[in-house]
C-alpha cells in the first residue's frame, strides 16, 4: 500500500475546526421568535394607548407587525431577496395553518361534545323506547349506525362499478373510438357528469322520493336512500377516477396494445393496476362524500327511532339524520347523543379513510 | 434515383446470401414478408410520411435512418397500427403482412399486432408486475395459455440477454432493473408472444454502449426468426445490425419520404443519392 504512486494531488486539508455545513436548525427559529415577541409587546402597547381593541384585532395587527418587522430585519441583514422569501415563507405557511386550524377545531369540537354522550348502550341500544327527558345512560345509536353503514355500503355498491367503468370510459374514450373519429359521447357524458356533480343533494333526495318512493310504490328504505347518495356519489367517483386514470404514463397503454392485447385487457390488468392507489382514492373521496349527507335521507330512509336492519324495506335511521333529530330538542341528553352521534360519524369517515389509504398504498410488487 | 415527389420505384434485391451482412441465408421459418405500398400518414392536417414503398423479406433487418422529424416513427407505427391510436391520426396506403393487408376491413388490430411487436424507444416494464410476470404479461394480456411458464421466461430472458443477471430476482418488481435491463426485459416480453416482425424504435436512444452492444447481438440472434424494423439515429448501428436500409428525409414543410432503399453494405459504400451521402457522412442531420 505504501508504495502506491499518488496520482492525484492531495486533497486541500482541511482545518479540524472548520464547522460542519449543516441546514439552519433550531437555532434558526431563535430570531423569529424574538421578533414574534417584539411584534406582540408593541401591537399591545399600541392597543393600550389606543382606542383599538378586542382579541382577534390583536392577533390580526401582532401578525402583520410581526411579517413588516421580520421582513424589516431580514432586509436589513440579508438584502431584499431574502427578505422577500421569509415573507413568501410566512405567508404559505399561515394558509397552510389556515386549513388545518378550523379542521382541528371542528374535530376537537365534536369530541369534546360528543364524547360524553358516548356509553356502551349508545353503541347497543336504539331510541325506540326513550323517552325525550331520559338520561343518557339510556338510548343509543345502534339503529342509526346500521342504518348508515348499510346506505353507504349500499350506494357505495352502486356508484364504485358505475363510477369507475366511466372513468375508464372518459380516460380511454379515444382509444375506443373508430380510427379517426373524434369521441363526440365522452365530451357529453363528461358535461353531464360535471353537472351531476353540482346537484344539491336535497334534489337527488326529491328525485329518488318522486322517482323510486312515490311513482314506483317503494316506500321509504334504506335502498331508496342509497340509491339518493349513489347519484351524489357517481360524479366525484367518476371525474377523480378519470383524472387518475390520465397520468398513467401513456407507455404503458402503448406497450400493452403493442403486445396485442385487446383495450379492455390493456384497461383491466395494467391501467387500472397502475392507478390503483388513485382509483381507491378516488371510492373513499366519493363515501367521505355521501356519509355525511342529511338532506337526501329525509324523504328516502325517512328515519326512525327503532332497528331496522333490512335496508330493502320500511324506514331506517342513519347516523346524519340521528344526529338532526336529537339536536332539535331541548333536553340536554338529546342534545349530547346528537353530538355522540356527530362523533361516530366523523369516526367511521376517519376508519375508512384509513383502511382505504393502507389498502391502496399497500404495494403488492414494491416499484 | 428520383426525386422525392416523383413515383419511387424500389426494386428489391434478393435477400439473398451475398448481401445479408456477411451472414449466411437465413431459414426464414417463422419470420414475415412486410411491405409498404404507398403508405401515406398525416397527423390532423399535415402530411408526415408519403409514398413509402418498402419491401422488408422475412428474416431480415432493416433499418431505419434518417434526420429528427422526417417520419421514421410515425412510418414504424404505421406498420403495426399504432399511429391510429394517436388522435387526429389518418393514414392511406397498404401495409401487407405475408401479402395480407393489415388494414383491411375486419382484420383486428389486436390479433395482428401479436404478429408484428413493437419495442419502443423509453423502456416501459410494467411497473405493477414483477420481472417473471413482465416477460409472461403479453402471453396474459392476449389471453394465451402456455405450459412451462418457466420455460418461456428462461428462454426469452436468454433471447434478450438477460438472463443471467435476472435468473434469481424474477420476483422483484420491473422497476428496479437499471434503464438498459428495463429495455431489454422489453425486448424479452415482446419475443414471448412469438411475433414474426419486431418493430424497434431508437431501441438504444437512452442506452449506454454495453446494453447497446447486448440489444444488438439480441437483433441479430433473433432475426433468424423474425423480422426486425429498426429505427436509429445512430448509423454504425445501423450499418452493424442491418441486411437493408432506408434512408428517410423530409425537406423543409414537406413529408418525408424514402430517398434511398438498398442493402447496408450498398447504401453506406455507394449511396445513389447525393444526400444520403452527406447524411452518412455526418454533413447534415
Amino acid at each position: 500500500m505504501t508504495a502506491v504512486p499518488v496520482l492525484v494531488p492531495p486533497l486541500p486539508t482541511r482545518p479540524s475546526a472548520e464547522p460542519r455545513r449543516l441546514r439552519p436548525g433550531p437555532e434558526a427559529l431563535v430570531r423569529p421568535t424574538v421578533i414574534f415577541a417584539a411584534a406582540a409587546a408593541v401591537t399591545g402597547l399600541a392597543f393600550l394607548a389606543t382606542a383599538l381593541s378586542g382579541t382577534f384585532g390583536y392577533v390580526v395587527c401582532t401578525y402583520f407587525v410581526f411579517v413588516a418587522l421580520f421582513a424589516w430585519d431580514t432586509v436589513r441583514r440579508e438584502g431584499r431577496t431574502a427578505g422577500w422569501d421569509r415573507v413568501v415563507t410566512v405567508a404559505v405557511a399561515t394558509c397552510g395553518l389556515c386549513t388545518i386550524v378550523p379542521l382541528a377545531i371542528i374535530v376537537l369540537y365534536v369530541v369534546t361534545k360528543g364524547i360524553g354522550g358516548l356509553s356502551g348502550n349508545f353503541f347497543k341500544q336504539s331510541m325506540a323506547s326513550v323517552g325525550p327527558l331520559d338520561p343518557s345512560s339510556q338510548g343509543g345509536a345502534y339503529h342509526a349506525i346500521i342504518g348508515t353503514v348499510e346506505q353507504v355500503g349500499l350506494a357505495a355498491m352502486i356508484a364504485t362499478p358505475l363510477g369507475l367503468l366511466t372513468a375508464v370510459y372518459l380516460s380511454e374514450a379515444e382509444g375506443m373510438a373508430r380510427p379517426g373519429k373524434k369521441p363526440r359521447l365522452s365530451r357529453t357524458v363528461r358535461l353531464l357528469v360535471d353537472a351531476m356533480s353540482g346537484i344539491p343533494s336535497i334534489v337527488a333526495g326529491l328525485f329518488i322520493y318522486t322517482m323510486f318512493v312515490i311513482k314506483l310504490h317503494q316506500g321509504y328504505s334504506g335502498l331508496a336512500a342509497a340509491l339518493a347518495l349513489s347519484v351524489l356519489m357517481l360524479p366525484t367517483v367518476a371525474r377523480t377516477g378519470e383524472e387518475v386514470m390520465r397520468i398513467v404514463p401513456g407507455g404503458l397503454r402503448e406497450a400493452s396494445l403493442a403486445l396485442g392485447a385487446p383495450l379492455w385487457r390493456t384497461v383491466l390488468r395494467v391501467l387500472m393496476p397502475a392507478a390503483r392507489s388513485g382509483l381507491v382514492t378516488a371510492v373513499v373521496l366519493g363515501v367521505a362524500r355521501i356519509a355525511g349527507e342529511t338532506a337526501p335521507l329525509l324523504m328516502t330512509a325517512l328515519g326512525s327511532d327503532a332497528v331496522n336492519k333490512n335496508p330493502f324495506h320500511g324506514v331506517q335511521s342513519a347516523l346524519p339524520l340521528f344526529a338532526f333529530q336529537r339536536m332539535r330538542n331541548a333536553a340536554p341528553s338529546e342534545i349530547s347523543r346528537g353530538w355522540a352521534g356527530a362523533l361516530v360519524l366523523i369516526a367511521l369517515v376517519l376508519t375508512l379513510f384509513t383502511l382505504a389509504r393502507v389498502l391502496g398504498s399497500h404495494k403488492r410488487k414494491g416499484a | 434515383m428520383t426525386a422525392p415527389g416523383d413515383d419511387l420505384q424500389i426494386t428489391l434485391p434478393e435477400p439473398s446470401t451475398a448481401n445479408l451482412n456477411g451472414r449466411a441465408t437465413r431459414p426464414a421459418v417463422e419470420a414475415s414478408a412486410l411491405e409498404a405500398r404507398d403508405v401515406k400518414a398525416w397527423f390532423g392536417r399535415s402530411l408526415i410520411v408519403a409514398d413509402v414503398n418498402l419491401a422488408m423479406p422475412p428474416g431480415s433487418v432493416t433499418a431505419i435512418i434518417g434526420p429528427s422529424g422526417c417520419g421514421k416513427s410515425t412510418f414504424l407505427r404505421v406498420l403495426n397500427r399504432m399511429h391510429e391510436l394517436t388522435p387526429g391520426a389518418r393514414l392511406a396506403g397498404d401495409v401487407l403482412l405475408d401479402g395480407q393487408d393489415i388494414y383491411a376491413t375486419g382484420s383486428r388490430p389486436a390479433r395482428m399486432r401479436l404478429q408484428v411487436g413493437m419495442v419502443f424507444q423509453k423502456p416501459n416494464p410494467f411497473p405493477t408486475m414483477t420481472i417473471g410476470e413482465n416477460v409472461l404479461s403479453g402471453l396474459r394480456l392476449a389471453g394465451i395459455s402456455v405450459g412451462d411458464k418457466a420455460q418461456v421466461v428462461e428462454s426469452r430472458l436468454g433471447q434478450a440477454g438477460l438472463w443471467t443477471e435476472v435468473k434469481d430476482r424474477l420476483r422483484e418488481p420491473a422497476g428496479s432493473l437499471s434503464g438498459g435491463q428495463q429495455q431489454r426485459l422489453c425486448i424479452a416480453r415482446s419475443l414471448a408472444v412469438s411475433p414474426k416482425v419486431l418493430l424497434m424504435d431508437e431501441p438504444c436512444s437512452a442506452l449506454d454502449p454495453s446494453s447497446t452492444k447486448r440489444i444488438e447481438e439480441t437483433i441479430r440472434q433473433i432475426s433468424t426468426s423474425v423480422t426486425v424494423v429498426i429505427v436509429t439515429h445512430n448509423m454504425q448501428q445501423a450499418s452493424r445490425v442491418s441486411d437493408y436500409t432506408a434512408f428517410f428525409l423530409a425537406d423543409q414543410g414537406d413529408p418525408g419520404r424514402v430517398v434511398e432503399f438498398g442493402p447496408t453494405r450498398e447504401v453506406f459504400s455507394t449511396p445513389n443519392d447525393p444526400r444520403t451521402e452527406d447524411y452518412i457522412h455526418g454533413r447534415f442531420g
